[in-house]
C-alpha cells in the first residue's frame, strides 16, 4: 500500500522540491528501496554503502524513532506517516 | 599557520572548507577538524611546548586556529593535583584531580570558547552566541565582552543563580527560554541557521570542540609526558569525553608521549543519564531522555556526542556510572573536605561516580587515575546550602566562643 514520506529540507532537490511523496512496501526497508528507485541519488543519501541507514539519518513511523520499533524490518500500514529527519546536533527530539 | 587541513565529516569522510559549517551535506554527519599530523609531528617537541605561557595556546599546533592572534584571558594549564586524602578514603593510591574551576570564567568552558572566539573573529563574524546549561554562557558572554563582539547567549529559564549572574555580568543579550537544554538547542539551531551569528556549539562546532583536547594535553604533560592509566569525565554532550580520549591520542601519535591504553570512564547523573544506561545495557543506541537531576549542567536528553562517547568508552575498555542527587550533594561535599576543592554538581557527579567504579572494581585503584572537575561551586551553591553545617554565631566575647566550642557542631 501507499503511504506518506515528509521529506527534509536538504533532500528535496532529489525528489523535485515535494516535501511529501507517497511511496510502496510493507517494512522501512522496502519504502526505502521504492524511494531509491523513483528518485535518483536519494537511496544513496539515506543508507551507507552497505545499505545500512545512515546514523545521522533519523526515520520516524507515526512519530516514534524506527531505531525503538523494529528498526528497517519495521512494518508499514495504510494510513502511517513517515517522517525522514536528519539528527542535527543534539536537541532534535 | 594552520595545521587544519579541512573540515572532515565523522561518519563518511566528506571534506570541507575551513569555515563556519557543522553538518555534512551529504550524510548529515558532525563535521570535525582534520590535522595534517605528519607535518605536526615534524614541528612539535616537548621543549617548544614547555617554554611556552602556561595556556592552551601552547599546544597551538593542535587547535584549529589560524593565526596567532588569540582572545584569550589566559585560559588552561590549571592544577593537577595528586588526591591524597580522598585517594585514602576511596582506597586508591595514585588520585589526580585536574581543577578547572581555576579558569578565567571558573569552568572548563573557557578553553572551547577561547578557540571559538578566536576562530569566530578570524572568520570575520561579529556576534557571539550559544545554547548552553550556564557554564557555556558565561564564557560567552566574558569571552564575547574581551574580543568586542556582540553576544546572544541562550539558556534554560531555571538555570542557578550564580550562573545567570555569571552571565548577565558582562552585559549580553542573555536569553531564557522556557524549557530544557535540548529545546534551547533546538531553537538555537534554527536561529544559527538564519542569523549571521557564530553559535560556538553549533556552527563553530568543529572549532569549539577541540578546544577540550586541551585538558588531554595537559594531563599529559602534567604527570610527566605520559598518559594517565584510567580518567573519570562527566558527561553532558558527550564532547569532553571523547575530546579528552582524541587529545591524548593525538599526543601519542605525533610522537610526544608513549602508546598507551588508557580506559576512559563516563559519570552521569541517574536524572540524565542516556549515555551510561545505554552503557549498561549494552546497546550502542541511546534512547534520549527529559532531564529531571539537580545537576543541571549536565542535564542534556539527547547529547550531540552521545555516540561518540559511547563509542570511546568501549573502544578504550572503560566504564560509566551514574548518581543520584543525594550522592551528588556527598560528592560535592567529600571533594571540599578531603581536598579543599569547591566543585559544581558536575563535579559531584564525577565524585560520586569515582567513588561507585572504585567501590565495584570496574576501576584499578592503584593505577593513574584523573578524575574531572569542569566549574566551581560557587556557581551551584542552591545545591549545597541545605546540606551543610549551619554558622555558629557568637557573641563577641571569649565565654561566647568557648560555650560553643563544647556544644555539639551546628547542623
Amino acid at each position: 500500500m501507499a503511504v506518506k514520506v515528509l521529506i527534509p529540507t536538504p533532500l528535496r532537490n532529489l525528489t523535485k522540491n515535494e516535501a511529501e511523496v507517497m511511496a510502496e512496501g510493507a517494512t522501512i526497508s522496502e519504502l526505502i528501496d521504492y524511494l531509491g528507485k523513483n528518485y535518483a541519488g536519494l537511496k544513496d543519501r539515506l543508507c551507507d554503502d552497505s545499505g545500512k541507514i545512515r546514523r545521522f539519518v533519523n526515520i520516524y513511523l507515526n512519530e516514534e524513532d524506527i531505531r525503538f520499533l523494529q528498526g528497517e524490518a519495521t512494518a508499514v500500514k495504510a494510513g502511517d506517516q513517515i517522517s525522514i529527519v536528519p539528527a542535527i546536533a543534539g536537541g532534535s527530539f | 599557520m594552520s595545521y587544519v587541513k579541512s573540515l572532515k565529516c565523522r561518519e563518511c569522510g566528506q571534506e570541507y572548507e575551513k569555515t563556519a559549517k557543522y553538518v555534512c551535506e551529504f550524510c548529515f554527519g558532525p563535521l570535525e577538524a582534520a590535522y595534517d599530523y605528519d607535518r605536526i609531528k615534524k614541528d612539535i617537541t616537548r621543549e617548544k611546548i614547555a617554554s611556552r605561557p602556561l595556556n592552551i595556546w601552547r599546544y597551538r599546533e593542535l587547535l584549529p586556529v589560524e593565526g596567532t592572534d588569540y582572545n584569550t584571558l589566559q585560559e588552561g594549564y590549571t592544577p593537577l593535583i595528586k588526591a591524597e586524602r580522598l585517594g585514602a578514603e576511596l582506597g586508591m593510591k595514585n588520585l589526580y584531580i585536574k581543577n578547572d574551576c581555576a579558569n578565567p570564567t571558573h569552568s572548563f568552558k573557557d578553553r572551547v570558547v577561547a578557540v571559538a572566539s578566536t576562530r569566530a573573529l578570524e572568520l570575520g563574524f561579529d556576534t557571539l552566541a550559544c545554547a548552553s546549561t550556564g557554564n557555556l554562557a558565561n564564557a560567552v558572554a566574558a569571552y564575547g565582552a574581551r574580543g568586542g563582539l556582540k553576544r546572544y547567549v541562550f539558556i534554560p529559564s531555571n538555570l542557578e543563580k550564580g550562573k545567570v549572574v555569571g552571565a548577565l555580568v558582562y552585559d549580553p543579550n542573555l536569553i531564557g527560554v522556557n524549557g530544557n537544554y535540548d529545546d534551547v538547542n533546538r531553537l538555537c539551531s534554527e536561529i544559527a541557521g538564519k542569523y549571521k551569528w557564530a553559535f560556538v556549539n553549533i556552527n563553530m562546532r568543529p572549532y569549539y570542540a577541540e578546544g577540550s583536547k586541551t585538558l588531554g594535553f595537559e594531563t599529559a604533560e602534567q604527570l610527566g609526558w605520559q598518559a594517565p592509566d584510567q580518567v573519570v569525565v562527566p558527561i553532558a554532550s558527550g564532547s569532553l569525553l571523547t575530546k579528552i580520549w582524541k587529545g591524548t591520542q593525538e599526543f601519542i601519535k605525533v610522537g610526544l608521549i608513549a602508546d598507551k591504553k588508557m580506559r576512559v570512564f563516563g559519570a552521569q547523573a541517574e536524572g540524565c543519564s542516556p549515555v551510561t544506561t545505554a552503557f549498561k545495557a549494552k546497546t550502542d543506541t541511546f534512547r534520549p531522555v527529559k532531564p529531571n537531576t539537580i545537576a543541571k549542567s549536565l542535564a542534556i536528553g539527547n547529547p550531540a556526542d552521545g555516540y561518540y562517547a559511547l563509542k570511546t568508552i568501549a573502544e578504550s575498555n572503560g566504564g560509566a556510572e551514574m548518581a543520584s542527587d543525594p550522592e551528588i550533594v556527598e560528592g560535592i561535599k567529600l571533594l571540599a573536605r578531603t581536598e579543599g576543592i569547591f566543585a559544581e554538581t558536575a563535579g559531584g557527579v564525577t565524585i560520586a561516580c569515582l567513588k561507585k567504579l572504585a567501590e565495584s572494581g570496574a576501576l584499578d585503584k592503584d593505577a593513574v587515575t584523573v578524575a574531572y572537575i569542569t566549574g566551581t561551586g560557587l556557581k551551584t551553591q542552591e545545591a549545597v546550602a541545605d546540606h551543610l553545617r549551619s554558622v555558629s554565631v557568637i557573641q563577641p566575647n571569649l565565654e561566647a566562643f568557648e560555650k560553643t566550642l563544647l556544644a555539639p557542631a551546628g547542623r
